[in-house]
């Protein structure tokens, strides 16, 4: 039997169910209207969920790619100093945040998704929860309990298909979420860790600096410290131009006489 | 005929399209028996592109019930296994 059909008749013995708990028909309207108001409070709670996750993950995405420029800015400031370890270690670290960045740009798209899709169900539902209250009062005022069975089973099962649809997008997104949640426990600790913290605890890594190094891809360092180093040192003299100017290019001018810091102790306390 | 995709509403198709929606609905059908999810999920899309090609959206505070029901968009091959198998995923 085709796909269509079969998911359709699973979700009609589902509703059947629901309705072979009647007894009074009438009564059970109202038992029925208590929960789709149920249903159209947890779906926006379900909203206001993902809503809450996605803004998490937004502002870790904010504290990752503030803390790439700082390593950014680290690598330069080592590179000047002729400390190319240093510029590498932090480039290397720099990459492994990347790919936390990306991870964390798939998740927000994913959370923005989510949300939308809430949001418009619960748009369908809340219009359905009317309808139906509508057509129940109607049904009261109009039938006799054995003609009102047949009214209540048409408006019924249309409203259930609906609820079950809707619960199964809650639970899809709830899944979701706490799929994302986990995740975003590692990458507090990621952020807790901060930038390069000083220079001589670079040569023993931590642990975090060896799971980065094994993120990183090794070519986008390479590459970076090859744009870097293009930038601190002077440009190559075009040959074919003529170059009056004897002026020595070869020499660097010392960058300012300030020790350089590679991270300010209260950093770590701000992002905590 | 009245058409849901879960997760994004109820479509009114005419009944001449049926035809053609079977056709896209078996192949979906045939790759969750040959269990390739990627190959499923380009036939999903299609059978999902074609309803809302030929369906019109039901208004919202309609309470008629679906003849036929497809899963959500981005269901995995699981998913709809699992929505086939009765206890599955529809919440009951």
């Amino acid at each position: 039997m085709s796909m269509m059909k079969r998911i359709s008749m699973i979700f009609r013995a589902k509703a059947n169910k629901a309705l072979d708990r009647a007894e009074d028909p009438r009564e059970t309207l109202d038992y029925s209207y208590q929960r789709q108001v149920e249903m159209l409070a947890k779906v926006r709670r379900g909203v206001a969920d993902v809503a809450t996750s996605r803004k998490r993950v937004e502002l870790q995405m904010n504290q990752l790619q503030s803390q790439s420029a700082k390593l950014t800015e680290q690598a330069q400031k080592a590179l000047s100093m002729g400390r190319e370890d240093l510029a590498r270690e932090a480039l290397t670290r720099k990459s492994g945040l990347q790919t936390q960045v990306n991870d964390l740009t798939a998740q927000h798209a994913q959370l923005q998704g989510e949300e939308e899709k809430l949001t418009l169900a619960s748009q369908r539902l809340q219009a359905k929860v009317e309808a139906f209250r509508t057509r129940k009062e109607t049904i009261k005022a109009t039938y006799t309990a054995a003609e009102a069975q047949t009214r209540i089973n048409e408006a019924f099962s249309g409203i259930s298909e609906e609820m079950g649809d809707v619960g199964m997008a809650i639970q899809r997104a709830e899944d979701k979420t706490q799929q994302m949640q986990a995740r975003a426990g590692a990458i507090d600790e990621l952020i807790a860790t901060g930038a390069l913290d000083d220079a001589s605890s670079l040569s023993q890594g931590d642990d975090i600096t060896r799971e980065l190094e094994q993120m990183s891809s090794q070519s986008d360092v390479e590459a970076e410290l090859a744009a870097l180093k293009g930038a601190t040192t002077p440009p190559a003299i075009d040959s074919s131009a003529p170059a009056p100017a004897a002026e020595p290019a070869a020499v660097e001018a010392p960058v300012a006489d300030e020790p350089v810091t590679p991270v300010a102790q209260g950093e770590k306390e701000e992002q905590s | 005929m009245i058409v849901r995709i879960l997760g994004e509403g109820q479509f009114e198709v005419a009944d001449a399209e049926l035809d053609r929606l079977n056709v896209l609905d078996e192949a979906v059908e045939a790759e969750i028996d040959a269990g390739n999810e990627e190959a499923f999920r380009a036939r999903l899309t299609e059978l999902l592109d074609g309803v809302r090609e030929v369906g019109a959206p039901l208004a919202d505070e309609s309470l008629e019930d679906s003849d036929l029901i497809l899963p959500p968009a981005d269901a995995t091959l699981e998913e709809v296994r699992e929505m086939l198998a009765d206890d599955g995923l529809i919440p009951g």
